[in-house]
């Protein structure tokens, strides 16, 4: 394995473990949603690296898409019952 | 807040080990295994597409393939049955519209996704991606399009069709393999074609074409059904 792909991958880990401490420990909904899809994000690069664009793919588009949009819809109509 | 740290010393300790797993165990193998090398090196003959693992996923195990289409259609369709009772009772009130922000934006990236997701699924004989990562993204377009104008109601017939047709071809193709070609889901009986050009590696563009369709539509009538639900009154 190169330095390079070393030293991103060393990166990408601190990154997701820190949003993933992020996620937990925010008050906030929407931050922790947001901080959820970034660690999906930074998996995709590590399937990239692993060679496995593929997966990465799948991780990008479901995982750090889907799923983020999905939590902030059902975040927004739960909100709306709770005005009622 | 002593649980809070508790769990966030958790996930640290979590995260270093798995790190440590990736880095220090992994090792670059120094040759395929049996099975690997036999797709490495027959495929290019054989199925003729540029990615191997779109080889792997259609035609050698197609069937693993047909199996998760079904699986994400039975949770479509569980989702859908429990979503739609309580539609008809609940009064239809105006729902706020979606910010300016959103709306503009929607605009702009509705048509761009979905051409994207096209686009993937498309050429998913060529490229990493297919089927399932196209048709996700297909959803996601739409689901941006829910959020933005929660007002705008889309046919979910349209969907439930589009659905039901690809799901029938992707049978009907794997039928055509039965009887024309070395198996069910064998794609050669179309011509294999020039390696890397759109219209090659014989039925494995229809049937990654047919699968982006299903997982889109499928995805797409859940988040539909999703916003549709009205709050319980009682």
């Amino acid at each position: 394995m190169e330095l390079f792909s070393i030293i991103l991958l060393l990166v990408m880990g601190v990154a997701t473990i820190g949003s993933a401490i992020l996620a937990l420990t925010t008050k906030k909904t929407d931050v922790a949603i947001l901080a959820a899809g970034a660690i999906s994000l930074f998996a995709s690069i590590f399937f990239l690296v692993l060679a496995s664009p593929d997966v990465a793919m799948t991780e990008a588009a479901i995982g750090a898409g889907l799923s983020t949009f999905l939590f902030f819809v059902i975040l927004r109509k739960t909100e709306q019952n709770a005005e009622k | 807040m002593l649980k809070n740290s508790f769990i966030a010393l958790l996930v640290l300790a979590f995260g270093v080990l798995l790190f440590h797993g990736v880095v220090k165990l992994y090792k670059v193998p120094e040759k395929l295994n049996r099975t690997a090398e036999f797709y490495n090196s027959n495929e290019a003959s054989q199925i003729g597409a540029a990615n191997v693992v779109t080889a792997v996923v259609v035609t050698y195990r197609g069937l693993y393939t047909l199996g998760e289409v079904t699986v994400l259609f039975l949770a479509a369709s569980v989702i859908g049955f429990f979503l739609k009772r309580k539609k008809k009772t609940a009064p239809v009130d105006a729902k706020p519209a979606g910010s300016e922000l959103m709306t503009t934006a929607s605009k702009v990236l509705v048509p761009g996704s979905i051409i994207l997701g096209v686009y993937v699924f498309v050429n998913g004989h060529l490229t990493p991606g297919g089927g399932f990562q196209g048709g996700a993204i297909i959803g996601t377009a739409i689901l941006l399009l829910a959020l933005a104008n929660p007002t705008y109601s889309i046919s979910k017939k349209v969907f439930h069709w589009i659905e039901s047709i690809s799901g029938f071809v992707f049978v009907a193709i794997g039928l055509a393999g039965l009887l024309l070609a070395g198996g069910f889901l064998d794609t050669r009986f179309l011509p294999n074609g020039e390696m890397l050009s759109l219209f090659s590696a014989g039925a494995i563009p229809l049937i990654y074409s047919m699968i982006g369709l299903k997982v889109g539509s499928e995805i797409s009538g859940i988040i539909l059904e999703l916003n549709d639900t009205q709050p319980n009154q009682d």
